[in-house]
C-alpha cells in the first residue's frame, strides 16, 4: 500500500514541480525581456 | 500544373540519369545499411523475420538522402530563384520534385528487395499486395518529405533538420508498410490491404498538402 | 541598444497590488486568473490525494487511480494545446496577424512540455500496473511520437531568417504535423492491437461519484494553469517579436549612421556614394 503512494507522490511532483519550474522559467524570461524593451513596447496588443 | 509537374520530373531524372547520385552514392549506402542490419542482429532467423521492418527502415534512411539531394540540387548555384521565377505552377513544381523522388525510391526499393532476399533469404509473397504497398508507402514519404526538403533546404543545418521532421512523420508509413508486408509474407494479404488503406490515405492527405502550401514554402527561400 | 534608464524609469507601474512591480508580464487579469489557478489547484490536490477514495473497481489499482487527477487533464490539454497550434497556424496562413503566429508558437511550447508530463505521469503509471518502465501501448508510443513531432515545430521556430519566413514556414510545419497526429493514432492503435489481446486490461478505473468530480476539478485547473501559462509565453513571444524588430531598427538605423559619416554630404551626379 505504501508503494502506491510512492507512485502516486511521484507523479504529482513530478507534473506540479515541473510546470512551476516552467513557469518560474517563462515569468523571468518575461521580465528579461521587458528590462530590454523601451517602456512604449511593453504594453500588450 | 501537371505539364510542369512532367517537365521537373524529367527535368530531375535526367539530371540524376547524367550525375548517377543516386546510383553511386544512396545505392550503396542502403545496400550498406542491409549488411549494418546482419550485423546488429547477427541472427539469420530473426533477420528473416524482421525483414519487412528492416526493409523499409532502409527505405526511410536512403529517402532521406535522396530527398535532400533532390532539393540541394537547386540550392547551389541560384537556380532555386530561378525555377521560382520561371513562372513554373508550384504545385506543378511540387508534384514533379516528389515524383521525380518517387521513380528513384522505387528503383532503389526494387534493388533492396532483391538484396534482402539474397542476403537475408527472404522470401516474396503476395505480389500485388506488394507492389501495390510500396508504391503508395513510396508516394507519401516522397510527398511529406518533399514539403519538408523545400523548408529545410538552403540552410545550414537543413541536413540535420531534415531527418528530425521528417522521421516522425512518416514513422505511420513504416508502421503500416512494414505491416503490410508481413501480412503478404505470412500470406494473408486480406490483412494487409487495410494497412495498403491507411498509407493510400496518408499519400493523398500529403500531396494534397503540398499541391497548396508548396508555393508558399518556395517563395522566400 | 540602450534603453535611457534615467528618463525612462519603471515608471507607471499598475500598483493595483501594492508592492508588486509590473516589470514583466504579469497583468491585473494574469494576476487573479493566477490566483484562481492556485486555488484551484489546492482544491484539486485535496480532492485527488485525500477526499477521493481510491479505486473501488476490480483492477486494484488502489490509491495509485490518484495519478489519472494529474495524468488525464495533462494529457488533455497537451492535445487542446497543440490544437490551439493548428488553428493559430491555419488563423496565420488566412490572415497574417502576429497574433495567431505567437499564440501557435506559444501554445506550442507549453504542448511540448505538458506531452512530456503526460509521458512521465503514464510512464510511473505503467511501472506499477505492468512492473517496467516502458512498453510498446498504444498511449504511450502515440505520446512518445507526438513529443518528437512538435520537438521538431519547435526547432522550426528557431531557425534563422527573416521573421514573415520563419512564422510562415513554422504554420506549416505546425499543419504537417498537426495533420499526422490521427494517422500516428490510428497506425499506433491498430498496430498494437495485433499485439495485446483484448483480455489485458488497461487497468482503467470504475469512474464516478468523487473520482469523476475530481477528474472534472482536475481538467477546469489544468486548463486554467494552460491558460494562466499560455498569457505570460504569449507576451514573451510578443517581446521578442518587438525585440527583434527593434534590433532591426537599431541595426538599419546604425547602418545608416555609418553611411552618412564615411560618405560626403554633397552627392555627387552619379547618386550618393555608399
Amino acid at each position: 500500500m505504501s508503494g502506491q503512494w510512492g507512485y502516486v507522490t511521484a507523479a504529482y511532483v513530478m507534473v506540479l514541480g515541473s510546470m512551476a519550474a516552467y513557469a518560474v522559467w517563462t515569468i523571468r524570461r518575461g521580465r528579461r525581456l521587458a528590462r530590454r524593451l523601451p517602456a512604449e513596447d511593453r504594453r500588450w496588443l | 500544373m501537371l505539364h510542369d509537374a512532367l517537365l521537373v520530373a524529367g527535368k530531375d531524372l535526367r539530371l540524376e540519369a547524367r550525375s548517377r547520385v543516386t546510383t553511386n552514392l544512396v545505392a550503396p549506402f542502403a545496400v550498406m545499411v542491409l549488411l549494418l542490419f546482419a550485423f546488429a542482429l547477427d541472427d539469420a532467423d530473426v533477420l528473416v523475420s524482421a525483414t519487412p521492418g528492416l526493409f523499409w527502415v532502409t527505405v526511410l534512411f536512403a529517402a532521406l538522402l535522396a530527398i535532400q539531394r533532390a532539393f540541394s540540387v537547386e540550392s547551389a548555384d541560384g537556380t532555386r530563384d530561378a525555377l521560382r521565377l520561371s513562372g513554373l505552377d508550384p504545385a506543378g513544381v511540387f508534384l514533379g520534385k516528389a515524383g521525380a523522388i518517387v521513380v528513384q525510391l522505387l528503383a532503389l526499393e526494387l534493388l533492396l528487395g532483391c538484396g534482402v532476399a539474397l542476403l537475408y533469404g527472404a522470401t516474396l509473397g503476395g505480389p500485388v499486395l506488394l507492389v501495390a504497398t510500396a508504391l503508395v508507402a513510396t508516394v507519401g514519404v516522397a510527398a511529406a518529405g518533399s514539403l519538408y526538403g523545400v523548408l529545410a533546404a538552403g540552410l545550414r543545418i537543413g541536413a540535420t533538420l531534415l531527418p528530425l521532421l521528417l522521421l516522425p512523420v512518416v514513422a505511420p508509413v513504416l508502421i503500416a508498410a512494414t505491416q503490410a508486408f508481413i501480412a503478404a509474407a505470412q500470406g494473408v494479404p486480406g490483412e494487409g490491404w487495410r494497412w495498403f488503406g491507411l498509407l493510400a490515405v496518408f499519400a493523398l492527405i500529403y500531396i494534397t498538402f503540398g499541391i497548396f502550401a508548396f508555393e508558399s514554402l518556395l517563395e522566400e527561400s | 541598444m540602450t534603453i535611457d534608464t534615467a528618463a525612462d524609469p519603471v515608471a507607471e507601474p499598475r500598483r493595483r497590488f501594492p508592492g508588486v512591480r509590473s516589470e514583466g508580464t504579469g497583468s491585473r487579469g494574469s494576476r487573479v486568473l493566477g490566483l484562481v489557478t492556485l486555488a484551484g489547484m489546492a482544491a484539486l490536490l485535496l480532492f485527488g490525494l485525500v477526499l477521493s477514495p481510491q479505486d473501488p473497481g476490480p483492477n486494484e489499482m488502489g490509491q495509485t487511480v490518484r495519478i489519472m487527477y494529474m495524468h488525464v487533464p495533462v494529457a488533455i490539454i497537451a492535445f487542446l494545446a497543440f490544437g490551439v497550434t493548428a488553428v493559430g497556424s491555419i488563423m496565420y496562413l488566412w490572415k497574417r496577424s502576429e497574433f495567431w503566429d505567437l499564440t501557435a508558437a506559444a501554445s506550442a511550447e507549453i504542448g511540448v512540455f505538458l506531452t512530456a508530463a503526460t509521458l512521465a505521469t503514464g510512464m510511473i503509471w505503467g511501472k506499477f500496473a505492468w512492473g517496467t518502465w516502458w512498453v510498446w501501448d498504444a498511449r504511450l508510443t502515440t505520446t512518445a511520437l507526438l513529443l518528437v513531432l512538435f520537438l521538431g515545430y519547435l526547432a522550426v521556430r528557431r531557425l534563422p531568417g527573416p521573421p514573415e519566413q520563419r512564422s510562415k514556414r513554422a504554420a506549416i510545419a505546425g499543419l504537417i504535423a498537426f495533420v499526422d497526429v490521427p494517422i500516428v493514432h490510428y497506425s499506433v492503435d491498430w498496430w498494437r492491437s495485433l499485439h495485446q489481446p483484448a483480455t489485458v486490461s488497461r487497468f482503467d478505473p470504475q469512474i464516478d461519484g468523487l473520482l469523476l468530480f475530481s477528474l472534472m476539478l482536475g481538467m477546469v485547473v489544468f486548463l486554467l494553469a494552460y491558460w494562466w501559462l499560455m498569457i505570460h509565453r504569449f507576451r514573451v513571444a510578443l517581446m521578442e517579436s518587438r525585440l527583434e524588430e527593434r534590433g532591426l531598427d537599431v541595426a538599419l538605423a546604425a547602418r545608416r549612421a555609418e553611411a552618412e559619416a564615411t560618405a560626403p554630404v554633397a552627392a555627387t551626379p552619379a547618386g550618393v556614394r555608399p
